[in-house]
């Protein structure tokens, strides 16, 4: 069908466009607009690429499609990359969503731009990368790869603890993601490949698929991330330039429940049968009680930090429930809260590079001289909650249905977190947003400029859009999920069914 | 080219010949020439060592042996001795600079490390005990020499003291194991060996102890790891380089040769030892690296820590194993190459500094050596798309297959222990703010930092040929 790689170009375009950021030397500033510049063509065009696979992709079909196979390690270790409805709206969400931290990063950085929009573009490759890999080393490849952009995006140009939060984000990473490699190379003598198309084919004995399992699970769950590996998070978040918390929540997070989707599902449902009340545990707790963490939050972005880790749990909890309903709707929060913790980040930017600060007591009354920031800031915190008509709605609805249909009390308590949510975020907008201007730093605060609400419009469209309309989203991924799902019950009735014959 | 009464096919030893002779006329070169003679001498030796190397590669294809099995050319020694002869013509282009110096002007320091290079090549193609022993004295010998080469400096004799009287005793406890294995098993041949010790007999597997904790010593693994800190840090830096490549290459390979040919009826013997030294060494190469504050120190532990993961290929004892540390010992020579030569770069108004201080904000002083020198230390952290990734790749692989798990975690735990220093460096030259601007980089080391460095960036590209070259000079063993 396609006579070109799509896939492959969309995914190593950004590389070209760092090369072109490299050889464009110089260091004043003509060099550092040229580099801003290639950087958003670049992005733009990536983007533009990944229409291209929405354009082409068939969504009734549930296998992988634009396939690109070459032999490349050794056997049974391929460069195999290919989508499936549930990579897909992973790998459009960072196409989109580069340009909008490439120009959210056009005036705030000012030091070493090139370097910069270069290890952007690298991530940007990296993460495409993750989600169309088709071979698990390969998969390992940009999984880990992308911890070295990110490790000095937030070392070099983050905030005051920058050392301290780089660190911590590549160690915890790490420490996780090198047990998951252990278990690929297990998973590669079992089946004699490293196909995932071909492993979720292969039965994994059960032994096997109770250490693969928590070996996966220690890396995805640090990545997710889970209570109580959750608390590099914060860290990062704070000290991270906007774009890379942009980056870090909207698209970094996901790849933890991409990961659970892809991999802990389809190749050890037995496991992860077995292990869901864990996971479930993991993730009420997660939902209660970083909820209670981030109303205690005196810096915003931290707030959103901890309210993103909530917001994972309900995405765990609907994957793990493997109901139609809960995994569908996984996918879906996950693309919500992509768009819509991406641009709260960039909510907190526009502010932060206006005073410097990001302590919530330091605001106070903007919707006084700043009443489109208002609206915008209000939709992005109304998704937050998950208010019907945003997109966050939909997604949480859906996970707690088919969370409901599995077990109850998780629902309950998960119920129970929403309002838990409401409270900080309301709490949070009301302290910023609205009360009288009373602190004489804020007299002269400017309301968005035109560079500013072009970046945050579209992502208010999408985010009500997909809040009234959610069917694109889910349509896309319907068939993949449904074999997903079909998969995962067929083999947990056979072993039910031959435990009952014993 | 043989001599039919004695039986004895020189063609296989050809490139040794060539090797000894070529390195004894040089000698002759550089004593009958005036003055000058330091700078012709070394460029003739690395020419000299690219001679060899062709002539190995032209050797005819598959198993030759000669002088009654004592010395093999395989596909393993072919794959090894190139690998060694790379890592020495590599130190010898960056000791450029150190020769250059007018107050040293010791061409004898190519001669040494010619016949460095000889023994090692010997030692790689060695088939009994007597021809590893041979093999083993002419490059440590030499070695002992030129780590004192800087006879002025109180550190480098020191280094070159201690090494000596270390490896005099290692000597002597591989030659106690040697002779206990001769007296059990009859004989001093590989083969011979493996024929006889089939099962562990006390006295074999004391001799096996013996002889083991000689090798260790040589690629200072742990508990014979006491010298490479001091030895490392005293010697002058390129000696420093080529104790941490081509040596190790020559050590590694007899270790695997030893351990998979002539003890393959009682691996569950050796197994064990392998495993507790691997473990010792990445856990001790791990923690030990993270308190230095010397770039060469914390190389010592760090080479410390990677014989230990190459080792783990060993453990695992299969083909896969050994094409693990074949995998290994290649990558890591790339990238020893590579760092030292940044090492070597950091002068500031003529004078070398060591301290990782001294490293600050070197992204902006030099953007394009930092970001090799950042990419080679995540590639021997092991961080994927980077070479040291895929070398880690292997060995593990293997272990895994061999069911050596708890090896493997412990393995991949202390890889991110490890990881901790190697970021530290990166964090003083990419989040520090700059110092003074280093001198500016002379064209060999940049040569040498070139290529090692693009070969770690983009290997994973396309690893077939390197892989696939390992694959048969594993099989070879077999």
């Amino acid at each position: 069908m396609t006579t070109w790689p799509v896939l492959s170009v969309a995914t190593f375009l950004p590389v070209v466009g760092a090369l072109l950021i490299y050889l464009s030397r110089g260091d004043d500033e003509a060099a550092r607009r040229n580099a801003r510049w290639i950087a958003l063509w670049t992005t733009l065009i990536t983007f533009a690429v990944s229409l291209i696979l929405v354009w082409r992709f068939d969504a009734a079909q549930p296998d992988f499609q634009f396939v690109e196979k070459v032999p490349w390690l050794a056997t049974g270790i391929n460069y195999h990359m290919g989508v499936d409805g549930i990579s897909l709206p992973f790998v459009i969400l960072t196409a989109a969503l580069m340009p909008f931290c490439i120009i959210a990063s056009w005036k705030s950085i000012t030091l070493r731009v090139r370097e910069y929009m270069m290890a952007f573009l690298l991530l940007e490759t990296l993460m495409i990368g993750t989600f169309s890999a088709l071979d698990l080393v390969l998969f390992y490849l940009f999984f880990e790869g992308g911890l070295i952009p990110m490790f000095l995006i937030i070392g070099v140009w983050g905030g005051p603890r920058r050392v301290y939060a780089s660190f911590k984000f590549f160690l915890y990473t790490l420490l996780g993601s090198v047990l998951m490699l252990l278990a690929i190379m297990a998973l590669y003598w079992n089946a004699g490949t490293t196909d995932i198309p071909t492993l979720m084919n292969t039965a994994v004995p059960r032994s096997l698929q109770t250490w693969a399992w928590l070996a996966f699970f220690a890396s995805f769950a640090v990545k997710m991330p889970m209570w109580p590996v959750h608390t590099w998070l914060p860290d990062a978040h704070v000290e991270a330039p906007t774009a890379g918390s942009v980056v870090l929540a909207a698209i970094l997070l996901k790849m933890g429940g991409y990961g659970f989707l892809r991999f802990s599902l389809p190749m050890f449902p037995l496991a992860s049968h077995d292990f869901a009340p864990l996971i479930f545990t993991l993730s009420v707790v997660a939902i209660i009680y970083t909820s209670l963490v981030a109303l205690m939050q005196e810096d915003i972005k931290k707030l959103i930090a901890y309210s993103s880790v909530a917001h994972m749990g309900f995405v765990t909890m609907g994957i793990f429930a493997g109901t139609t309903q809960g995994v569908a709707g996984g996918v879906f929060q996950m693309v919500s809260h992509g768009i819509v913790s991406g641009a709260l980040f960039l909510c907190v930017g526009i502010v932060y590079d206006r005073m410097h600060t990001r302590e919530i007591s330091a605001y106070g009354g903007l919707v006084n001289r700043m009443p489109l920031y208002a609206v915008v800031f209000m939709v992005f915190t109304m998704a937050n909650v998950g208010l019907p008509g945003t997109s966050g709605f939909v997604g949480e609805f859906l996970t707690l249905i088919g969370t409901f249909k599995v077990s109850i009390p998780t629902a309950t308590a998960a119920t129970l977190g929403v309002i838990l949510s409401a409270a900080y975020a309301l709490w949070l907008y009301r302290k910023v947003v609205f009360g009288k201007l009373t602190k004489p730093s804020l007299a002269s605060i400017k309301d968005l400029t035109w560079r500013e609400s072009l970046t945050l419009m579209p992502l208010v469209f999408l985010t009500i859009l997909f809040g009234v309309y959610p069917k694109p989203v889910l349509d896309m991924s319907a068939a993949s999920v449904q074999q997903l799902v079909n998969n995962y019950n067929t083999a947990i009735t056979a072993v039910n069914a031959a435990a009952l014959l014993q | 080219m043989s001599f039919e009464t004695a039986g004895y096919q020189l063609l296989p030893v050809l490139p040794e010949l060539v090797l000894a002779v070529g390195a004894m006329a040089l000698l002759m070169v550089g004593a009958y020439r005036s003055q000058d003679a330091t700078r012709l001498v070394t460029g003739l030796a690395v020419g000299l060592l690219a001679v060899v190397g062709v002539l190995e590669l032209m050797l005819p294809a598959g198993k030759l042996t000669t002088f009654g099995g004592s010395f093999i050319v395989d596909d393993f020694a072919r794959f090894l001795k190139i690998l060694a002869l790379i890592g020495s013509a590599a130190t010898l282009i960056l000791s450029a600079e150190f020769l250059a110096d007018p107050s040293r002007r010791i061409f004898e320091y190519a001669i040494l490390v010619l016949l460095s290079t000889l023994g090692m090549m010997v030692l790689i193609s060695a088939g009994d005990l007597i021809m590893l022993y041979l093999g083993l004295e002419l490059m440590s010998l030499a070695l002992y020499v030129v780590a004192a080469s800087n006879r002025d400096n109180a550190k480098s004799t020191e280094a070159g003291l201690k090494y000596f009287v270390l490896g005099a005793l290692s000597s002597g406890m591989l030659l106690y194991g040697a002779s206990l294995i001769y007296g059990f098993t009859g004989t001093v041949s590989f083969a011979g060996i493996a024929a006889a010790a089939t099962t562990g007999s006390i006295g074999i597997v004391f001799g096996l102890v013996f002889l083991l904790a000689g090798l260790c010593f040589k690629v200072s693994a742990v508990p014979f790891h006491m010298w490479t800190p001091d030895v490392y840090e005293g010697a002058p830096t390129p000696v420093t380089a080529f104790f941490a490549s081509a040596p190790k290459v020559a050590a590694l390979a007899v270790f695997t040769r030893v351990a998979l040919t002539a003890f393959p009826g009682i691996v569950s013997q050796w197994q064990q030892i392998v495993i507790f030294v691997a473990i010792a060494s990445m856990v001790l190469g791990s923690f030990a690296a993270i308190g230095q504050s010397n770039i060469k120190r914390l190389m010592a532990y760090s080479s410390i820590g990677h014989m230990g993961f190459a080792l783990v290929g060993l453990a695992a004892g299969t083909v896969e194993g050994a094409q693990g540390v074949l995998v290994y010992i290649a990558i890591y020579v790339a990238m020893t190459l590579g760092t030292f030569a940044v090492i070597l770069t950091m002068k500031r108004n003529g004078h070398h500094v060591e301290t990782i201080s001294d490293f600050a904000g070197l992204s902006r002083t030099n953007p394009l050596l930092a970001f090799f020198f950042a990419m080679l230390l995540f590639s021997l952290a092991g961080i994927p798309p980077l070479a040291g990734f895929f070398a880690k790749f292997y060995v593990f692989v293997a272990a895994i297959k061999a069911g050596l798990f708890t090896l493997a975690v412990v393995g991949v735990l202390a890889s991110v222990v490890g990881a901790y220093y190697y970021l530290t460096i990166i964090k003083v030259m990419y989040f520090d703010e700059p110092l003074a601007k280093l001198d500016p980089m002379r064209m060999e080391l940049r040569t040498v930092l070139g290529v090692a460095g693009l070969f770690n960036i983009l290997f994973f590209v396309y690893p077939g040929p390197l892989v696939s070259v390992a694959t048969s000079a594993a099989k070879s063993l077999f």
